[in-house]
């Protein structure tokens, strides 16, 4: 029947919108970094300097910005991932219903507060907090940014390992018990193995999370472009850099294409992450 | 199942006219502005530093005129003029003379900007009212934000490292004091990059060492919790409090004029907006909002 056919094929192309506006977004954003290839060349990216308002020499290395992001991340994760997984463990095994009603509304709702909000939070209180405890001079650098952006990320690494451990067949934890495994031998040695797959691709979700959030690092962090690998120093993300200067910068010049360059190196690395994570819980059976 | 079928057709009907709808409002939309623009509507984008100022003007415009609606954005200098060369501002607001590189690019769009000075600003340096030090030289203030000083022990003060901070580079104030006090240098990469200016003013109250710079306009409603730095053009000159009268006769060195611009000759209610500008009671909102009136 073609009314059918006509309906169905709707219902595809509607469904496949998102698919088509990844592929532009990706096209445009190539589009507009293409002329960077030609002058200066990709690889003045890979300069350890981000100076791209300068009356000496502007300079366009991503370098700064790359680490700037990687210490955030590996940070924000240091600090979410015990937290989470830990509280997706009790949530899913050991809480008693009453417990978990109040605990889960909690967690979801920690993920519906805006960026901005939780970046001002930082801004009045963590970071002059950071300071004093450090002794520092100040409280505006990448372990402020990264608490925050852990923050951020838990609710995410807790609900999707909470599904991971949920979606062991209940036959395991029932032959462990039966061996005379204790209820923590049986949590630590069986659900948890069993789960982590799961949680390997939470975890992964969560630092996609973390990568690409912009408000609350800009507030936070300070934003000076330096290579470094101290926690207790500003850093300049790449995320940040983008919210930071694409309004200012004259349309189609060299730093519109740098940022742009950004963006698509943003684009790869959640989207690989992404990819990645669905892949693992794809493989092991534990699509949500 | 045949009203299921029905009822599937209806949404994906719908479907398709949201989709089509979609396309059409965009058009809809700029013709709109046109229209609407004949209705006295205006925009004006530009200067973070010009915002309070702006808005201030456009208040009192708006109560003098019922019929106008004004709309006042900030978001650098930059993103002003890109807007204006875009056609998506009527009026840009900037703290900074359009560059060589923007009128080559709105020659290639065919506009023709026309510039109006309508304010003056002086850019007033701020530390932490702790802070023991109260005049530096120009030179001195560059090698601050350069990074050749890093101590102000080196400076006359305590033994403390010397925490610099810079608008970002979106912002006129930032390349402007760039140009005049770094003497077109680089920023020292120590140096914090605050998105905003009550950022910058918020740090100067945390961070007991720590030196920035904002607008003058800024300096009046955060008096008490930041401290004004003196500054003097070179050593042994005197120096300066930044201020209306020592701006305006050119004695505090760094200060500068704040422009509106539009594309092609104003006319209209740009025109009338700007005269309002310049006119008494736009001058006197110019001194009302801690700049300096130019007339």
């Amino acid at each position: 029947m073609w009314k059918d056919k006509a309906i169905k094929l709707s219902f595809l192309g509607v469904a496949s919108t998102s698919i088509l506006i990844m592929l532009l977004i990706f096209i445009f954003l190539f589009k507009e970094a293409l002329p960077f290839i030609k002058h200066p060349g990709l690889a003045s990216l890979l300069d350890s300097k981000w100076l791209p308002v300068s009356f000496q020499e502007e300079r366009y290395g991503l370098l700064p910005l790359l680490t700037g992001t990687g210490l955030i991340t590996l940070l924000a994760m240091a600090f979410a991932v015990p937290a989470s997984v830990l509280s997706s463990i009790y949530i899913a095994e050991v809480a008693n219903p009453s417990e978990k009603e109040i605990l889960k509304p909690f967690i979801e709702l920690l993920a519906s507060i805006p960026s901005v909000v939780l970046g001002f939070f930082g801004l009045i209180v963590l970071a002059p907090l950071v300071k004093s405890v450090f002794g520092l001079n100040s409280g505006l650098n990448a372990l402020s940014g990264a608490i925050l952006l852990a923050l951020m990320a838990t609710p995410t690494i807790i609900s999707v390992s909470e599904d991971a451990i949920n979606s062991v067949p209940s036959a395991y934890k029932n032959a462990s018990l039966a061996l005379g495994a204790s209820r923590m031998q049986t949590v630590f040695k069986v659900v948890v193995p069993a789960a982590l797959p799961g949680i390997v691709a939470a975890v992964m979700l969560g630092a996609g999370r973390v990568i690409g959030e912009t408000m609350a690092v800009l507030m936070v962090t300070g934003n000076a472009a330096r290579i470094t690998g101290n926690p207790l120093e500003s850093v300049r993300t790449m995320t940040a850099t983008i919210a930071a200067e694409m309004g200012e910068v004259p349309f189609g010049s060299t730093h519109y294409q740098s940022l742009f360059w950004i963006g698509i190196l943003l684009l790869i690395m959640t989207f690989s992450l992404n990819v990645v994570a669905q892949r693992v819980l794809k493989k092991y059976g534990m699509f949500r | 199942m045949n009203y299921f079928k029905k009822f599937l057709f209806v949404i994906s009907l719908l479907g398709f006219a949201f989709s089509t709808g979609c396309s059409d409002g965009g058009d809809q939309t700029s013709e709109g502005k046109k229209t609407s623009a004949e209705a006295r509507y205006l925009t004006i984008k530009g200067s973070d530093t010009m915002v309070h100022l702006v808005s201030s003007w456009a208040e009192q415009f708006m109560t003098d005129h019922p019929d106008a609606d004004l709309s006042v954005t900030g978001g650098g200098s930059g993103t002003g003029i890109a807007a204006l060369l875009n056609g998506t501002t009527d009026i840009c607001a900037a703290s900074r003379k359009i560059k060589k590189k923007e009128m080559d690019l709105a020659a290639s769009k065919g506009i023709s900007p026309v510039e109006y000075e309508v304010a003056l600003d002086g850019i007033a340096v701020v530390v932490n009212p702790a802070n023991p030090i109260n005049e530096l030289t120009l030179e001195e203030l560059r090698k601050i934000f350069t990074g050749a000083v890093s101590n102000w022990a080196q400076l006359g003060g305590p033994d403390k490292q010397i925490l610099v901070m810079s608008r970002e580079s979106s912002s006129g104030t930032f390349v402007f004091f760039q140009k005049l006090v770094l003497e077109k240098r680089d920023y020292t990469d120590k140096a914090l990059f605050m998105p905003g200016t009550s950022a910058i003013i918020n740090n100067i109250v945390n961070d007991q060492w720590s030196i920035g710079y904002v607008g003058l306009g800024y300096t009046k409603d955060a008096k008490d919790k930041i401290k004004v730095v003196n500054v003097a053009a070179k050593k042994g000159s005197p120096a300066i409090i930044p201020s209306e009268i020592s701006v305006k006769d050119g004695s505090y060195p760094i200060a500068r004029p704040l422009f509106l611009y539009t594309a092609g000759p104003a006319s209209g209610i740009k025109k009338d907006f700007i005269d309002f500008a310049l006119n008494n009671s736009g001058q006197k909102i110019v001194r009302e909002t801690g700049y300096v009136a130019i007339r």
